[in-house]
């Protein structure tokens, strides 16, 4: 909310500066985004008058006009607007004037006619963005008054940035209290007298739903004055406060907004039908609004409806059929308290958002409105000379807010705030407030105002008590209270420890959107059933990622587009699959790696990076596990059907995925080079063993070598199962350290160099006892996957 | 010494200085004092003399034995220093050249800031939890006193799946959650992902939060006051100005936003700070009583104060980064600087 400093300084003028009130309001919660001054600087511009206007004779557009500035003598100013006459008073820049952008006005001759100044339009001023010809002031306007005294534009506008509980400071009278109570001292309420009844005409109102509208005046004024302007005072609040000026009548139901919060609309009345009904909006009827926008309506807003047609959505906007205009001669005046319940939402689920509705939805003072329609109508009376009927007034004491008492203990205040404080202090901080007080052995009862929503519990006067008297003067105190020792979980693995390996090897850590483009979802994983979301930002961001992948291939493309030619990633964060229907938000870690496996240097010649760089870089995170972890060649939609694996733990539970990126994928997402990928589940991997001692066996370890000759088809993994099957305690580990294939070894066959270590514990290993063992090994070898020993 | 003796010795001294390495000096050495050599041969003569003159000629033969052997050791090691020498000039390199391998990476800059808020509040004895990104309204608005048409629901563009499951809007729905699980008292921090539908330069539509929040017999505001104003210092290194000044949140009352004076300009105002010398950098207060109905903690019992920081907020003011969106979009350049 915008607001005029003068204007606030007419009903409280504390003996602060601009800077201080500006900072006593930020600090009591109704924070000042901005602070402007109401007009940009200019110097030397007086009220001056057109006394006679001659047409130039070298142009035919401008013209010669003597104009009264105040001196003895008119001067001359050549000017060229269209709305320049006789008669007219206007904004008159004299020599060594300096207006807004430091333009300077200097003594010129324009085609051969002396000008000794410049007439000025708004927009010269800075006091609009645009004009179409040059400001016209009132014609009571004394000439030679300094523009800037006249219009008072040495006043600053205050940009507050309210929180929705603040509903009550949307009003200059509602700051001024603010202020008043921040400074200790009193303020002025606006005065309202009570209107002048002078003809007998009403329109009626019958108000259906008395639960959303407790309170609903009405006020039909006649013969308004079509040509009156609303005063130069009011057109200057409105535009210091954001608002432009729409016609005098518009312009009070603004004012009082502005002034006293609350919100009015007016109707012309020779447009209305019958009598006036609040209701609820029946579906599919239609409003053409002011806003040239015409909306549908669901069947839950509150409307204002006549005999005929409906006129307005109830506390958001009027309908553009009924709306005042500069040939209205009677109006309908409304000024209603709608709750908060049955504006909120309302104008949004329109994509509407108007000064009104933001107020009824955070709750208007819902005591105000007799005096708000007498404010209106007295300002009416006074622009337009109407003819006032009496007010009509439906209302239901049930369903209007009720304010109740609410307690608070002088103990909570110590427990809560960390400060006693005296009696006097806190009747004097509520009372201010506007709150009634009432002392009582253990407290106060404390009964708030009208306008205030926000008041319905303890902590609430708790926060006033905090608020008024400064956050800041509220002591600060060093923790020192019950603490537990703190936990040293060895069983489980801190993913910081994971996260810091990968590292270590190289990946940089990424985070990339959890919603993601939905065609590389369905892409890389075109089985997953999507998690969409309802509202999404963009389609790039519109479903809920299944695997990480998804970001992770698009972060890795951002990279390769921009010279990156190696590229090795990791992210940790959480996929959405749909399991049984039901939601799972599972928690992976997930890398990619493409490019060189080292970066470019010169002792090493470089290679590109592939499978087993990928596993050896998994093994090394298995290593922190106690995970005993079994690959097995799968087949899976995003991947190489070749270098794919599955991992499996000792339970046999999937953990993840790793290998090459689908050579189709690759180049559909625009990949020059292969990209190897991994996917685990953290729950299952990162878990650790405690360690359990063995004792060292005292005995020497024997290291046999074979080669075994093995179909192609043989893996690595069942070689050493089979080994290990063979259930000899001595054999302590496995190694293969060659494959080999070519001369010597037939076609289809391969041959697998492999290292066993053997140790007792309890004796020296003899060479017949070896020989014993390695035979038996060969020999199961050779019966359960036709494994021969190579010569 | 005899003429024949003297020979030896000139040409065994000759053959030592002819010598180019130690394979011809250890030759040397076998032809003059070896089973067969030359020296070896004149001492075996010398049993065929009298014994008298046997230990007269034994003394002239050991002398110039001794002599020869002596130029060998010298020239022994003089040839071994020059190996060595010579070895260790051509196995010099330049140290300056970089070393191989696996270079090192780096942790996101959200990560390596949200360890930090970790650490610090963990040496306290603060638990880190975690909850769900996709989370019931329940959790989300509901239990934390925002109920449907609250117009603090405005603030928070949510994201919806259906009219009851959103992505979470800040980590607040954890503080219900462990709420839920645990009876006080409770000290507790939960990082995470939260998500509103913004996105401009100055807002993405997903961002990191860190909440945290103490319940107790005795938590007042000046606790939470002290807290806050520990952690920013500890988080900054350096002894900043903060303030507090009054807000709303729907789950804390009373509530407050909390400034620290502008890091970049130490609070002489500047464009980041947009001249007020101040910064926000979360919000916090004292758990509402409506919240602590929602778990069934008796207020009158139980205190407790939360608060509410946005992560890359931090990290930018930390690390002086001025776009936001540089976080999401994974540039290793980016990346690079926090390695």
């Amino acid at each position: 909310m915008q607001i005029s400093e003068a204007w606030l300084r007419e009903l409280v003028n504390p003996p602060v500066t601009t800077e201080e009130l500006v900072e006593q309001l930020t600090m009591a919660g109704l924070e000042v985004d901005s602070v402007k001054p109401a007009a940009a600087e200019f110097s030397g511009v007086v009220v001056g008058e057109v006394v006679s206007m001659e047409p130039h004779s070298n142009a035919d557009k401008l013209r010669v006009c003597q104009v009264a500035v105040g001196e003895a003598e008119p001067i001359q100013i050549v000017c060229g607007a269209s709305n320049v006459r006789v008669g007219l008073k206007i904004p008159a820049a004299l020599i060594g004037a300096v207006l807004p952008g430091n333009f300077k006005i200097k003594k010129s001759k324009l085609r051969g006619e002396l000008s000794l100044g410049m007439l000025c339009s708004e927009k010269e001023l800075g006091l609009a963005a645009d004009a179409d010809g040059l400001m016209e002031l009132f014609e009571d306007a004394p000439v030679g008054t300094d523009i800037r005294e006249y219009l008072s534009l040495d006043d600053k506008i205050i940009e507050l940035d309210l929180t929705p509980n603040r509903a009550d400071c949307l009003s200059v009278e509602g700051v001024a209290r603010e202020i008043a109570v921040l400074n200790k001292m009193d303020w002025t309420a606006v005065e309202v007298s009570p209107i002048e009844v002078t003809h007998q005409s009403v329109i009626n109102v019958t108000v259906e739903n008395e639960q959303a509208c407790p309170r609903y005046l009405g006020c039909l004024i006649k013969n308004v004055n079509p040509n009156a302007e609303t005063p130069l005072w009011m057109q200057e609040a409105l535009r210091r406060s954001g608002l432009r000026s729409l016609g005098p009548i518009v312009d009070v139901t603004n004012y009082v907004l502005l002034e006293l919060g609350q919100p009015l609309h007016a109707f012309d009345a020779d447009k209305l039908t019958g009598s006036i009904t609040v209701r609820v909006g029946n579906k599919g009827e239609e409003l053409a609004l002011l806003n040239d926008q015409t909306i549908k309506l669901d069947g839950e807003a509150l409307v204002i409806a006549d005999d005929k047609q409906v006129l307005a959505l109830a506390g958001v906007m009027g309908g553009e059929a009924t709306s005042v205009t500069d040939q209205t001669n009677d109006i309908f005046l409304e000024c209603a308290f709608f709750t908060p319940i049955s504006i909120a939402g309302k104008a949004r689920n329109f994509g509407l958002h108007t000064d009104s509705s933001h107020r009824f939805e955070r709750g208007v003072d819902f005591t105000l409105q007799q005096r708000a329609i007498e404010r209106a109508t007295q300002l009416i009376v006074e622009i337009t000379d109407g003819s006032v009927g009496p007010i009509t007034e439906v209302s239901s004491a049930a369903h209007l807010p009720k304010r109740q008492a609410v307690t608070l203990r002088q103990q909570r205040i110590e427990k809560v705030l960390g400060i006693s404080m005296a009696n006097d202090d806190v009747t004097e901080i509520f009372n201010g407030l506007g709150m009634q007080v009432e002392k009582h052995a253990e407290g106060w009862n404390i009964t708030p105002p009208g306008c205030r929503f926000d008041i319905a519990i303890e902590a609430d006067l708790l926060e006033e008590v905090g608020r008024i008297y400064g956050y800041n003067n509220l002591p600060n105190s060093s923790l020192l209270m019950r603490s537990e020792l703190g936990k040293a979980e060895e069983a489980v693995l801190p993913i910081a420890r994971v996260e810091d390996l990968l590292v270590d090897r190289g990946y940089q850590e990424a985070i990339t959107y959890s919603f993601v483009d939905e065609e590389i979802q369905a892409a890389i994983a075109p089985n997953d059933e999507l998690i969409r979301l309802k509202n999404p930002i963009s389609s790039e961001l519109s479903v809920m990622r299944t695997t990480l992948w998804c970001g992770l291939l698009n972060a890795a493309l951002y990279n390769t587009k921009r010279q990156q030619s190696r590229v090795r990633l990791f992210e940790s964060g959480l996929r959405f699959i749909k399991l049984n229907n039901e939601t799972v938000q599972q928690k992976m870690l997930s890398g990619l790696v493409l490019g060189n496996v080292f970066a470019e240097q010169w002792a090493e010649k470089t290679r590109k990076v592939d499978f087993f760089d990928l596993k050896g870089d998994l093994e090394a995170l298995f290593h922190l596990t106690d995970c005993d972890v079994q690959y097995s060649a799968v087949k899976h939609s995003a991947l190489h059907p070749g270098q794919c694996a599955e991992m499996f733990n000792a339970t046999g539970a999937s953990i993840g995925v790793m290998g090459m990126l689908h050579p189709t994928l690759e180049k559909q997402l625009g990949f020059e080079t292969p990209v190897f990928l991994f996917e685990l589940d953290q729950a299952l991997v990162f878990n650790k063993a405690i360690p359990k001692f063995e004792v060292l066996s005292k005995f020497p370890s024997v290291k046999r070598d074979m080669a075994l000759l093995v179909e192609e088809k043989i893996t690595a993994a069942e070689i050493i199962k089979n080994i290990h099957a063979c259930n000899e305690v001595v054999i302590k580990d496995v190694q293969i350290f060659d494959i080999y294939r070519g001369e010597g070894v037939d076609e289809g066959y391969k041959s697998v160099a492999l290292s066993l270590f053997l140790q007792d514990a309890i004796q020296t290993l003899t060479d017949s006892k070896i020989d014993a063992i390695f035979n038996n090994v060969l020999e199961a070898l050779s019966i359960n996957i036709n494994a021969k020993l190579r010569d | 010494m005899s003429a024949n003796l003297q020979e030896i010795l000139s040409q065994g001294l000759q053959a030592i200085a002819e010598s180019t390495d130690l394979t011809q000096l250890d030759q040397v050495r076998v032809s003059y004092l070896g089973k067969k050599g030359a020296f070896t041969l004149q001492m075996k003569e010398l049993g065929k003399l009298e014994p008298d003159q046997r230990r007269e000629v034994g003394q002239v033969i050991n002398k110039a034995k001794s002599e020869f052997q002596q130029q060998l050791e010298q020239s022994k090691t003089a040839m071994q220093k020059a190996a060595l020498d010579e070895r260790l000039a051509s196995e010099s390199v330049d140290v300056s050249l970089p070393g191989r391998g696996q270079s090192v990476a780096g942790l996101h800059p959200v990560t390596i800031t949200l360890r930090r808020i970790s650490k610090i509040f963990a040496s306290v004895g603060f638990n880190v939890v975690e909850g769900p990104e996709i989370e019931d309204d329940y959790h989300n608005f509901e239990a934390l006193n925002i109920p449907a048409h609250h117009p603090a629901r405005a603030m928070h563009d949510t994201f919806y799946f259906d009219p009851h499951t959103v992505l979470r809007t800040h980590t607040s729905p954890v503080q219900i959650r462990a709420m839920e699980a645990n009876k006080p008292p409770l000290k507790v921090i939960a990082p995470g992902r939260v998500y509103r539908c913004d996105s401009d330069v100055t807002h993405t539509p997903m961002f990191h939060q860190v909440e945290g929040f103490l319940v107790d017999t005795d938590v007042s505001f000046a606790d939470l006051k002290g807290v806050v104003y520990e952690f920013l210092r500890a988080f900054f290194e350096k002894d900043i100005e903060v303030r507090f000044r009054p807000s709303y949140f729907p789950f804390t009352e009373p509530s407050a936003e909390v400034d620290i004076e502008c890091v970049m300009c130490d609070g002489k105002g500047c464009r980041v700070c947009g001249h007020t010398g101040w910064l926000e950098v979360m919000g916090c207060g004292m758990i509402h009583p409506e919240v602590f109905k929602s778990v069934d903690i008796n207020s009158d019992e139980f205190t407790g104060f939360a608060f509410g920081m946005g992560v890359e907020r931090l990290a930018m003011l930390r690390y002086g980064i001025n776009d936001l969106r540089m976080f999401f979009e994974n540039d290793l350049k980016f990346l690079e600087q926090f390695n």
